[in-house]
């Protein structure tokens, strides 16, 4: 027994540091504790900050509820972010693709009649899924076309997109009445809540299949194998008859299409249409998700699952405290700079190696 | 006196001597040739020279001073100027802006830039330089470039310049240009040091010449006093070693993979001129050259990673249409690269890894989707041992291996796929001696199992050994074709120097 | 032409001004730290920070120039934060910028909280005052334009010429170029590439601060919660757009501007969807980048 103990704890210990896990836990706690001191700073109590948060994100099942209804769409971004990090391109373009992703389910629920639920979610899905993955692929031409880094095509394509998407729903998807939407979904497209009235729904099935996709893609593919060479090393994997242009256009594909899903998910199961800022802010979400999963989809799924938590926290800390929810924000950007800090760790590790190798290696 | 004079000079990286011993002194309005092979130590020397590296031990004197160069800075102040192969240069200003970076003519906090117009311009007149101040240097051809760093060198008064290998980027006409130039500036007093693998060059231009073989001064002599043969057994001579068993192939061996009329050009300038080669089976061809002949590129070819402008690969007579790195992987050719940390492996990759790399395709390791993972390892278990490859477990990083266990998992990649062909290229670079051997083994073993094999080196002490036959590419074209055997210290330099070129005469360079 | 139309096309390019200042500021902060190699990435970040501080300042003291003092000193800070991040620990400058636009966005609104007990706008503070000519006031389009002029206008304008002149005609500019075109031969020429990014990363600080602190205690007196609103990143399309020149800062300044205050007259009644308006800077910049063969925005792959 004993012996069946040390081994699972050697195990999950070689996990956590192989996997940067360690990294992103300990750039979680630090962001928690300076954003407690500027709580404090600021003349706000932490500690009543910290438990609105946590009652909030799991004080109640409704509350879990919208926790991990909340965290469906970011399970997606994160996943997105992931596999196009994998391949060696930072899509960025994440808070587009989702938005498109949204719109084009909702249209595609809302115009198409007569359909089953069976065959009219599947449908929605795939629509809103070849909407975002051809975006993805769009940010890879133009990169390969401009040559310049996809950082900056991708948020400029951001803004773009998010306007353009503002314009098809105000000229062509306009539903009548005060407020700027779509319409309706018919009933065959909805996702069923799985908790009365709350945002959980059987969405989130869909994005656990997505987590195991990603997984089985990433650790028993050949075309997972690859994205990783050419992502690591694109010139080794060129030479190694590997297609570097097109593995990094499918990728992307499939990473616009898992964003997508994120949106569609939404329309399909909690808002019923697309309405603007729907899904603000998740492409940035998914961007530190993905980043503190470290490239694991399990790790995105666990970093999607606090994220929630903080956005169904935030809402209980804005209503019952007078700490502005707007603390996750801080929380958030204080996790991205200090998950920058590995790569200074690494940094510094990488300085110490290559003055050691270099000495003994023909010059 | 001596306007430069270095002592002594010692310069080691790690385990490799660059400079040992090494003297060198020369003289106002002379120009000194500097010459030697790859490795040779000439490179490392004038960095010692011009403050980029600090010498282990030796003094350096200036005009008769001891003087420490510890930065570029300092040289120049000294008035020691170098000439890069590599230019340092700003491409979308002009040339005279980019002449006086650094030393900018000031009004106050303004850039006088009439006056460095003016300058620069009196300059190259002055020096019959030719370049046009006003001109991008974007716009310029390569040897204008090269004038434009050697006009930096005159606006900062420098009297000593070095040159590194300054016609390795220049037509035959460009050269003699810059020959001119050299002759103008020594008849004003300037020390010239040029840094070249190249004996017509030597014998054209050189006063004295300094021979470094291996880190070491072999001679220092007056040009008058020298011969092209001499100074080729000079630069490369040593005992030529038949030391590796080989079996007896019989004659008359299929051509398994052959070139024709190939040409390659990048940003304009022609890498290969009209090569022809044929690999046979059984056979090791041995490519000797000192490195930027065209080696990379021809590698390159061969593997499907660059595409000919003109001309064609074949294997086994059949032309390949549109070569590709996978093509070539499946029609069984194998390549080990010759930068193996950029193209040959990937670092964060696992050993196990790595050895498919390429592979991954085939049915052995993956199905219509996924790999075969207990295949991958077991294969990997496998070739580990077979070539001892010495980690920890298949499962570690690449980057935990030592550089000849890297190697190694290159080799062993390349072999376990029965390939028909194998383009090797520089196989032991930064591989330590007892890799070596082994990895000589391995290629000969290749070779009596009846593949054909492309030897590319630097190190022509491999070739020597491994060859059966041998070609010496220079300048980007095959100037010798011939059974190893027939081939000396003296023929080898002359051929790989560019002094003698047998594949048709002299008169139209 | 009648009064009426006079007065129409006046308050058009008045509006067009209004605008044209803050985004051309965040202009100018681009081109500065892009020419030497360095994307500011935090551009949004610093701008909402020195608008805070601004009003701020002005709030603690009823003195505004002190409060835009305040703004520009806190707005330099956080770019000195930024560079340090990204020079020293040669981090991603995109997820730095991310994260301090973050930062920055979370901490506005959480002290909007903290000193105002406000959620969404401070309180009204002393702003700075425009000039007022009121001997021209009443001529026809130019009264619309010159009888009230901000006086960040005319550090702008003065500022565009000083720039002009600083980029093409001083030694500075000239090696701020190299820095940014060639590193490496900067170095082997004894140009001090970190110490040349730091110093213009630090006055691409102030420029950006200066359009932050232009949108609150110049244009409306107050703060409120995100009032930047990707402005920073306009300005940094305007500035790829226009070749990180001062000419072209502001001629794409001015083509925005007057196209964004045409849209809020039309008010989409030309048919025209505001949408295209907004999302033209963004166009322009993809296609100005698809079209530059000069890499003069050093955005390629090794430096973000």
């Amino acid at each position: 027994m004993k012996d069946l103990f040390t081994r699972a704890w050697k195990k999950s210990k070689g996990f956590i540091l192989q996997s940067g896990a360690l990294f992103s836990i300990a750039a979680f706690v630090f962001s928690l504790i300076v954003s407690a001191a500027i709580m404090l700073l600021s003349g706000f109590d932490p500690l009543q900050g910290y438990s609105a948060l946590l009652s909030g994100a799991f004080g109640s099942w409704d509350n879990v509820a919208t926790t991990l209804g909340t965290a469906t769409p970011l399970i997606f971004a994160g996943l997105s972010v992931s596999i196009g990090k994998r391949a060696g391109f930072f899509n960025i373009g994440v808070e587009g693709q989702l938005l498109s992703g949204a719109l084009a389910a909702a249209v595609a629920g809302a115009y198409l009649k007569g359909l089953p639920a069976f065959i009219h979610i599947p449908l929605c899905f795939a629509i809103a899924w070849i909407v975002g993955g051809l975006i993805g692929v769009l940010s890879v031409k133009l990169k390969q076309f401009m040559k310049v880094s996809e950082l900056i095509i991708t948020v400029m394509l951001n803004y773009v997109i998010t306007y353009l998407v503002d314009i098809l729903v105000s000229e062509f998807f306009l539903n009548p009445g005060y407020v700027v939407r779509t319409p309706d979904i018919q009933a065959s497209a909805a996702l069923a809540p799985l908790v009365p009235l709350s945002r959980l729904n059987t969405g989130i099935f869909v994005a656990l299949a997505g987590t195991v996709l990603l997984y089985w893609i990433y650790r028993r593919t050949r075309f997972g194998y690859e994205i990783l060479a050419v992502g690591l090393n694109r010139r080794a994997a060129e030479t190694g008859g590997i297609a570097v242009n097109t593995k990094v256009s499918i990728a992307m594909f499939i990473s616009g299409g898992l964003a997508a899903m994120g949106g569609a998910v939404e329309s399909m199961g909690v808002h019923g249409y697309y309405i603007a800022n729907m899904v603000s802010g998740y492409g940035y979400d998914g961007l530190t998700i993905a980043i503190m999963g470290g490239g694991n989809p399990i790790g995105c799924v666990m970093a999607s699952v606090i994220f929630g938590a903080l956005r169904a926290g935030s809402s209980n800390m804005n209503r019952t405290t007078n700490i502005p929810g707007e603390f996750i924000t801080i929380l958030q950007a204080l996790v991205i700079l200090f998950v920058s800090a590995p790569l200074l760790i690494r940094y510094f590790k990488d300085k110490l190696t290559r003055t050691k190798s270099s000495g003994s290696e023909a010059a | 006196m001596n306007v430069v004079e270095m002592r002594g000079i010692c310069k080691s990286f790690g385990l490799v001597n660059a400079n040992v011993d090494v003297d060198l002194d020369i003289a106002k309005g002379e120009i000194l040739s500097l010459l030697g092979e790859n490795g040779a130590g000439k490179t490392t020397l004038m960095n010692v020279l011009y403050g980029l590296l600090e010498p282990d031990a030796g003094t350096i004197w200036i005009n008769g001073r001891q003087e420490r160069i510890l930065s570029p800075l300092t040289a120049t102040a000294l008035g020691i100027s170098m000439v890069h192969q590599h230019f340092m240069l700003v491409n979308t200003l002009t040339v005279a802006e980019n002449v006086v970076l650094g030393y900018e003519p000031r009004k106050g906090a303004f850039f006088d830039r009439a006056r460095a117009f003016e300058e620069v311009g009196r300059l190259s007149e002055e020096y019959g330089l030719r370049v046009d101040p006003h001109a991008e240097v974007s716009t310029l051809p390569v040897g204008m470039k090269q004038r434009v760093e050697i006009l930096k060198a005159l606006y900062r008064k420098s009297d000593i310049l070095i040159l590194d290998e300054p016609t390795a980027v220049l037509t035959p006409g460009e050269a003699d240009d810059l020959f001119e130039v050299l002759r103008q500036f020594k008849q004003s007093g300037k020390a010239i040091i040029l840094i070249t693998h190249k004996l017509k060059e030597t014998m054209q231009a050189a006063d004295r010449i300094t021979i470094l073989r291996q880190g070491r001064v072999v001679r220092t002599m007056p040009r008058v006093e020298a011969d092209v043969d001499q100074l080729a057994e000079m630069m490369v001579g040593r005992r030529i070693v038949f030391s590796i068993g080989r079996k007896e192939m019989p004659k008359g061996l299929p051509v398994l993979m052959s070139i024709r009329h190939a040409t390659l050009k990048r940003e304009g300038v022609a890498k290969l001129k009209d090569i022809n080669i044929d690999v046979h089976g059984g056979e090791i061809l041995g490519i000797a050259g000192v490195d930027g002949n065209g080696q990379t590129e021809l590698a390159e070819v061969l593997t499907g990673l660059q595409r000919l402008n003109e001309g064609a690969i074949y294997i086994n007579g059949a032309p390949v249409k549109a070569p590709t790195p996978a093509k070539m992987l499946e029609l069984k050719v194998g390549h080990i690269p010759e930068d193996r940390t950029t193209r040959g492996v990937i670092r964060n990759f696992s050993v196990s890894q790595n050895l498919i790399l390429g592979y991954q395709r085939s049915a052995r390791f993956s199905g219509r989707l996924q790999l075969k993972k207990r295949a991958v390892d077991a294969f990997a278990k496998n070739t580990a041992e077979k070539f001892d490859i010495r980690c920890g477990s298949i499962d570690d990083p690449l980057s935990s291996l030592s550089g000849g266990n890297q190697q190694k998992v290159v080799i062993g990649r390349v072999m376990s796929e029965d390939p028909r062909i194998v383009i090797a290229a520089q196989p032991t670079r930064g591989v330590d001696i007892g890799a070596v051997e082994y990895i000589h083994e391995r290629i000969v073993e290749l070779r009596d199992a009846g593949k054909a094999i492309l030897l590319i080196s630097a190190d022509l002490d491999e070739v020597i050994k491994l060859a059966d036959r041998i070609s010496v590419i220079y300048d980007g074209r095959i100037v010798s074709d011939d059974e190893a055997k027939n081939y000396d210290e003296r023929r080898l330099g002359a051929l790989m120097t560019g002094q003698a070129d047998e594949s048709r005469r002299e008169a139209d360079r | 032409m009648d009064a009426q139309m006079l007065d129409n096309i006046g308050s058009l390019l008045a509006s067009t001004v209004n605008i044209f200042i803050p985004i051309t500021f965040a202009a100018i902060a681009s081109c500065f730290s892009a020419r030497t190699g360095i994307i500011n990435m935090a551009l949004d970040g610093i701008m909402l920070v020195s608008a805070f501080f601004a009003v701020y300042g002005s709030y603690l003291t009823g003195n505004a120039w002190f409060g835009l003092g305040l703004g520009i000193v806190a707005g330099v800070a956080i770019a000195l934060f930024f560079s340090v991040i990204t020079i020293k620990f040669r981090c991603s400058q995109a997820l730095a910028g991310l994260g301090i636009n973050m930062l920055a966005k979370g901490l506005t609104i959480v002290l909007l909280q903290a000193i105002w007990n406000a959620k969404g706008k401070s309180a009204i503070v002393e702003g700075i005052d425009v000039i007022r000519f009121d001997a021209i006031a009443g001529v026809p389009i130019l009264g619309s334009i010159f009888a009230q002029i901000p006086p960040l206008l005319i550090v702008l304008v003065a500022s565009l010429a000083l720039v002009q002149v600083v980029f093409f005609r001083t030694v500075f500019g000239l090696r701020m170029h190299v820095t940014g075109e060639n590193p490496v031969a900067a170095r082997s020429l004894g140009i001090k590439v970190e110490r040349m990014q730091y110093v213009c990363m630090i006055i691409s600080g102030v420029f950006a601060s200066l359009g932050g602190a232009y949108l609150s205690i110049c244009d409306v007196s107050i703060f409120s919660r995100d009032m930047v609103a990707g402005r920073g990143f306009i300005g940094m399309a305007v500035a790829i757009f226009g070749a990180n020149q001062p000419v072209g800062c502001i001629l794409g300044g001015l083509l925005f501007g007057f196209a964004q205050s045409l849209q809020y007259r039309l008010q989409g009644g030309a048919g025209i969807p505001t949408q295209l308006v907004q999302m033209m800077p963004y166009v322009l910049t993809l296609v100005a980048l698809a079209f530059s063969k000069k890499d003069t925005s050093g955005l390629t792959e090794s430096r973000l």
